[in-house]
């Protein structure tokens, strides 16, 4: 149970952690300034949930690591975010494409979590839940926006949408650490969050004249650990001051 | 909404002495970070919670608390942070909204959901701080900070930050 419930805290955490750090890295590349201080707040909010179940985390795990042990100190093997979150970032429609996979789980997995029967999930998705639900909006709209904008904005948002196809059922994955939460009613089942997802991902694109791609090749493997070559760059990028400098203090 | 507990009423007080960096015409208290006072033996523990998961005034505000308690001859202090409630800009309170918008920020309207909905144009009835009309339109959902988004008044022209719901 123990090892199940810190396998499980570190998906959610991961998820917000190289989201989050992946937006850091556009700051200063976005379109137009309001647009870059969005893309660098949703960061903030992802890393600031990240910190909280990370947090919680290192408490279960109870071996006197903290969260910062945890985003430092941990080879790639060790990380369970999905690999849509480590993608690089590209131009504007593939973060915009990214995001709204991302966001649209994130709301739906937060909304069911906040009634789970652990305390820690459920107040740190109750108080996710308030932020995604922004994130969720301003992505959704901007694959309408692009979708539905100008021939060239068309095609990248389309290619965004295709590139990133790939990466989107891993999300709803689960294996024997879903099973035995959701038992306790701490885990939520991921099927009818993926409904959920089908449901939205329909709607936007359908708004955004965009094609739905068709499932052939799906990615897996985050939740054993297995990624794409680019979570260890970021990893080498984001651990390289802690390891080199292990003392080193704000 | 603020908690009180009249046992701690003098380090409540202490509280409308700590600003918010950003925004230096609000305290912590009005802010309803703050969430309780207690006593654990001789150590007074202040729970406080985050407006925005990654509001990077947390430290700051544990450390201004700290510091605060220090100069007022409370030693034994702890600080800890809690994510239940949830906080909403509904525990603002109304004299701080009052300075907020003299301040130059849009203050949240209180119970308003602007949340959810595409394309709507944030919320409406937002009341330009500077010439008071409410001709006025979202021009991001994100400001100067997380908890800001950026709008423009149609009448005075001018752009200002409105102090979002959550």
């Amino acid at each position: 149970m123990k090892n199940s419930l810190f396998k499980y805290c570190l998906r959610l955490g991961d998820n917000s952690l190289i989201l989050g750090h992946r937006l850091a890295e556009y700051c200063s590349n976005g379109p137009y300034l309001e647009e870059d201080i969005s893309i660098t707040n949703t960061s903030l909010d992802l890393i600031g949930q990240a910190e909280a179940i990370l947090k919680y985390a290192a408490k279960v795990e109870g071996e006197g690591r903290t969260e910062d042990d945890l985003a430092y100190k941990r080879p790639e093997i060790e990380f369970y975010n999905v690999q849509l979150t480590e993608q690089p970032n590209g131009n504007f429609a593939r973060i915009t494409a990214r995001q709204f996979f991302m966001d649209a789980f994130n709301f739906y997995l937060y909304s069911a979590l906040k009634e789970s029967t652990d305390n820690t999930i459920s107040a740190i998705a109750a108080k996710s839940l308030k932020e995604v639900t922004y994130h969720l909006r301003r992505s959704s709209e901007w694959v309408i926006r692009l979708g539905d904008g100008t021939n060239e904005s068309k095609i990248k948002m389309q290619e965004a949408i295709n590139d990133f196809w790939r990466y989107t059922s891993e999300m709803f994955e689960m294996d024997e650490v879903d099973e035995e939460l959701i038992a306790k009613g701490i885990a939520v089942d991921l099927k009818p969050i993926q409904d959920l997802w089908n449901k939205k991902v329909d709607e936007i694109l359908a708004m955004a004249t965009l094609i739905r791609p068709e499932d052939a090749y799906m990615a897996t493997g985050s939740r054993k650990g297995y990624h794409t070559e680019y979570l260890g760059y970021i990893l080498a990028e984001m651990q390289y001051l802690p390891r080199a400098y292990p003392t080193a203090k704000w | 909404m603020i908690p009180t507990n009249k046992k701690y009423n003098h380090i409540w007080k202490l509280f409308e002495e700590i600003p918010d960096p950003e925004i230096p015409v609000l305290s912590i208290l009005d802010l309803g970070i703050v969430r309780e006072i207690a006593s654990e033996d001789d150590t007074i523990v202040i729970t406080i919670t985050p407006t925005y998961s990654g509001c990077p005034a947390m430290n700051l505000f544990e450390d201004d608390i700290i510091a605060k308690l220090k100069e007022n001859n409370i030693e034994n202090v702890r600080v800890k942070m809690t994510y239940d409630p949830p906080w909403t800009t509904d525990w603002i309170n109304d004299k701080a909204r009052k300075r907020l918008e003299d301040y130059g920020i849009a203050p949240p309207i209180k119970g308003s959901q602007d949340k959810g909905e595409l394309f709507k144009e944030g919320v409406k009835n937002v009341r330009c701080p500077q010439c008071k009309s409410k001709n006025t339109k979202v021009i991001s959902q994100f400001g100067s900070t997380a908890c800001k988004a950026l709008y423009k008044c149609e009448d005075c022209l001018e752009p200002f930050d409105y102090f979002k719901c959550i």
